[in-house]
């Protein structure tokens, strides 16, 4: 098994804030409503130019979050990634993730 | 199987590769699972199939369902399912707790007729149960005729075509949908092949087993959002977040709507319109592209009839004419219609909001002749005309109905959209008849089947209880006790969810061969919709229902395939035949000509259909009824523009309020408001306050209470609500607090001049904060 750290990569350009990842993670871990293991939050919206809006998602991980190792172990996706509708977020090593947020922009790097 | 990338931000997705697929003698297109429909896997069952309701939505998408000891433990989006890729909104992921849900029904039960309103539900046996029915419907089709017996269905899902066919081979002509004025989707489908002869829906490649790989696809250059929030609810079998999935493909986007929701915020042009002024927005932009010439001469010269009328109609509605009407600036109605223009292929993601508005006809014709003057009809990436096993819109089993039956079918006398355009009778005509029961035509008894109509698509309560009140013999078909059927019903039968039963996805949209599998046996006594309807039809017309089992008619219905149920079950997915551009091939009209199946073979931008049932054959606009502009003495009482039904992520109409991690997601009601107009009126986020208006001109008023949400960026002359809300938690003999929750409340009955298309989504209302004890 590949012993690297993993790491959650986000595309915040594209979270639509459908609360897929929050259920799924919650559903598959037997959370109660109000514990998370990834958790969304919202900035904005507010206009800094005419038409032109900041309104953004932001999943992000909580402690109660273990990147699913024994869906990983399976060959699976986290949850959270699988169900994702907007596919923004994407599970990498750790390193890969940085290569490719330093390549791109607009991302959102995560680690345990 | 390859793996498709986009961008390399974003989470790949295995779609299939085209050597991997098989193809039956039908040219129905599958691949070959390596797991079985249903297989083991560390302790637990898993079920592969389709979701439906319900609880449920438009779509059907591709899902595992995860079982133990004959309980759900989850559901999971199917990675292999072409159609959502393994994706699932929360409702479907949190589906499990409605399944396990303690509140659920579990068995046929009664109720004594005077204590209708009271808690007081006796246990009875499923055999007593249907015998009640169909004896009690029996004698009311004896004594008064079978029109004497109606229909209801709620919303448009895999169940309703069950529906349909009980109506009419019971032998009633009144079958119909319980919204009023049949607002959702049926009067765009009405209006769409008064112009184009068919409907059309985006094209999003979901015809293919390979999707965006397919390379006949394009991806729209332009996704115009219409009047709907596809990435959080949406209809017409496209799932929300292929406009996300076009989007990352390179499609611009062009946003309609009076709030700013996510895909506002992140369109190229957004425009706020004053709901309900959709047609003249549409108009404005017809006459900007005709002005400048942009619009597609050759899809016009070939295709389209009574351009010239309706370039002189949209002569008369300058961007800056406009401007006054729709509240959206004339350089972005200028702007709009230039994206348009230039951007090829565009598709049309048209919502609900076109229906909802009494001249939704005219409004949703104004929009579809954009897209025909732009020739964005039946090309890869525009609209097309998807593949149909059952043509369930228009409801199924029409062939059991005698044509003296027909003939009775309310509101077929008033309303010539009804004769000759729908096969539903009117439920606004109906509540009228229900409440003055003449002595020729009683109305006596109701089947309610996937409706809660004083929580959610019904307006005026007043006027719903006291029509359904005055029948004697109310039977409902549900998940849950609701406050409708806690407030006139007698019986009432329970129902599975859909991974306690069998069941075909054929639905809105682009149908594919597709089934859902019972994974878990029925909770209690729950039985399906499909097996209760299929019971009682056969006992009354068993020619209607020759079929031993549901799943011997699912096969029916799946003839087209080639297959029966088990084969479709074990190749799911597969694919029907498509093929783009069939107006040029003869495959549109049922006569084998080119063209499209209209009066004059073309899309009619003038439409004879509609000039021969003595409507406007131009998409003229008319001011709706209950707006500032037609209402302006009301208006100074209730200043605010009220649109209702916004939708969100965790409930479907008036379902899942069960559910602990959906509910928390969204606890209760909102009223959304710009934060300006918050502060004028003294209203902090989270504060309770009463929405109030006119109901229409019944010259009464109604309320209902919502919290305050704040929603930059909306104009603060418009208010926006959700809908669809009781407290399942509160007290059944309050109707679970239902009277001052429903906001449809503020809406009438009134039946308008088409009676299509109801103001659900632009009326008057005013709002104050709700005071202590209230």
């Amino acid at each position: 098994m590949n012993m690297a750290r993993k790491a959650l990569l986000l595309d915040y350009r594209w979270c639509t804030g459908c609360h897929s990842c929050e259920l799924a993670c919650q559903v598959k871990n037997e959370l109660p409503p109000d514990q998370f293991g990834i958790k969304l939050n919202q900035v904005g919206p507010w206009e800094y130019a005419p038409d032109t809006w900041e309104y953004s998602y932001f999943p992000v991980l909580t402690a109660q979050c273990n990147l699913c190792a024994d869906r990983m172990a399976e060959g699976k996706l986290p949850s959270c990634v699988q169900h994702c509708q907007a596919n923004c977020i994407q599970v990498l090593d750790a390193s890969e993730a940085a290569k490719i947020a330093a390549g791109n922009g607009k991302t959102l790097m995560m680690t345990l | 199987m390859k793996e498709s990338f986009v961008q390399e931000t974003l989470q790949p997705r295995v779609v299939v590769e085209g050597n991997d697929l098989l193809r039956n003698d039908r040219g129905m297109v599958y691949f070959e699972h390596e797991l079985p429909w249903e297989y083991e896997e560390d302790g637990c069952k898993v079920t592969r199939g389709s979701a439906w309701s319900a609880p449920g939505c438009h779509l059907g998408c591709g899902v595992l369902i995860y079982s133990k000891d004959s309980k759900v433990v989850r559901v999971e989006g199917d990675p292999e399912n072409p159609y959502n890729q393994g994706r699932l909104c929360p409702r479907c992921v949190a589906v499990n707790e409605i399944v396990n849900n303690d509140k659920r029904l579990r068995y046929p039960m009664k109720r004594a007729h005077e204590d209708r309103g009271k808690d007081r539900w006796e246990r009875i046996s499923w055999d007593e149960a249907l015998d009640t029915v169909e004896q009690r419907f029996n004698e009311y089709k004896e004594k008064y005729g079978a029109e004497s017996v109606v229909f209801l269905q709620g919303t448009g899902r895999d169940i309703a075509a069950y529906i349909s066919r009980l109506a009419w081979s019971f032998g009633s002509p009144n079958y119909t949908f319980s919204l009023s004025n049949v607002a959702c989707f049926g009067p765009r489908i009405f209006a769409a092949t008064m112009t184009t002869g068919v409907f059309t829906i985006g094209d999003y490649s979901q015809q293919f087993i390979d999707r965006y790989d397919n390379p006949e696809w394009r991806c729209p250059a332009l996704t115009v959002v219409w009047g709907n929030n596809p990435v959080v609810a949406n209809s017409d079998g496209a799932y929300g977040h292929w406009v996300t999935d076009v989007l990352q493909r390179g499609s611009k986007l062009l946003v309609i709507d009076p709030r700013l929701t996510w895909l506002a915020a992140h369109a190229d042009c957004w425009l706020r319109i004053r709901p309900g002024s959709d047609g003249a927005l549409a108009l404005a932009m017809g006459n900007v592209m005709i002005e400048e010439g942009i619009y597609d001469k050759d899809f016009v010269d070939k295709w389209c009839y009574g351009f010239d009328e309706y370039a002189t109609l949209c002569k008369e509605w300058t961007p800056e004419r406009a401007e006054e009407v729709t509240w959206v600036p004339a350089d972005k109605i200028r702007e709009a219609a230039r994206l348009l223009a230039e951007n090829a292929p565009a598709l049309l993601q048209w919502g609900v909001a076109l229906d909802q508005r009494e001249d939704c006809v005219f409004a949703s014709r104004a929009v579809l002749c954009l897209f025909c003057i732009t020739g964005n009809i039946e090309k890869p990436g525009s609209n097309i005309v998807g593949p149909e096993l059952l043509k369930y819109i228009t409801g199924w089993g029409r062939d059991l109905l005698s044509f003296d039956a027909e003939e009775k079918r309310i509101g077929t006398d008033e309303l010539l959209i009804y004769k000759l355009g729908l096969q539903v009778a009117s439920i606004n005509k109906m509540i009228d008849h229900m409440i003055e029961q003449p002595e020729d035509y009683p109305i006596k008894a109701s089947w309610i089947q996937t409706v809660n109509q004083i929580a959610c698509g019904g307006v005026d309560n007043e006027r719903t209880m006291q029509a359904f009140q005055n029948l004697e013999f109310n039977v409902f078909v549900d998940l849950f006790m609701t406050p409708s059927c806690m407030a006139f019903g007698d019986l009432v039968l329970p129902v599975t969810t859909y991974p306690e039963r069998n069941g075909i996805r054929c639905g809105d949209g682009t149908q594919r061969g597709e089934t859902i599998n019972q994974a878990v046996p029925p909770l209690g006594e729950c039985r399906s919709d499909m097996e209760i309807n299929l019971e009682l039809g056969r006992r009354w017309n068993p020619e209607g229902w020759p079929w031993e089992s549901v799943e011997e008619m699912f096969t029916h219905i799946l003839s087209e395939t080639g297959m029966d149920f088990e084969g479709v079950r074990a190749t799911a997915p597969s694919y029907l035949p498509f093929e783009y551009d069939k107006h040029e091939k003869g495959l549109l009209r049922p006569d084998g000509q080119v063209g499209f199946p209209t009066p004059t073979g073309r899309i009619e931008l003038w439409s004879n259909g509609l000039d021969f049932m003595g409507f406007d054959p131009l998409p003229t606009y008319a001011e709706p009824t209950m707006t500032p502009y037609s209402q302006p003495e009301l208006a100074e009482d209730y200043p605010l523009v009220l649109t209702t039904g916004a939708r969100r992520h965790n409930t479907f109409h008036s379902e899942n309020r069960q559910g602990a991690h959906l509910r928390a997601m969204h606890p209760e009601p909102a009223i959304q408001m710009a934060p300006e107009l918050a502060a004028e009126l003294g209203v902090a986020e989270g504060r309770w306050v009463w929405v109030e208006g006119p109901i229409g001109d019944t010259g009464r008023t109604a309320r209902a209470k919502r919290v305050v949400e704040l929603s930059p960026g909306m104009d603060k002359r418009v208010v926006s609500s959700d809908h669809g809300w009781w407290h399942p938690e509160a007290d059944p003999e309050d109707l679970y607090d239902v009277a001052e929750l429903n906001i449809n409340n503020l809406i009438s009955w009134a039946s308008g001049e088409t009676g299509v298309g109801c103001n659900y989504k632009c009326v008057l209302c005013k709002i104050y904060p709700v005071k202590e004890g209230e």
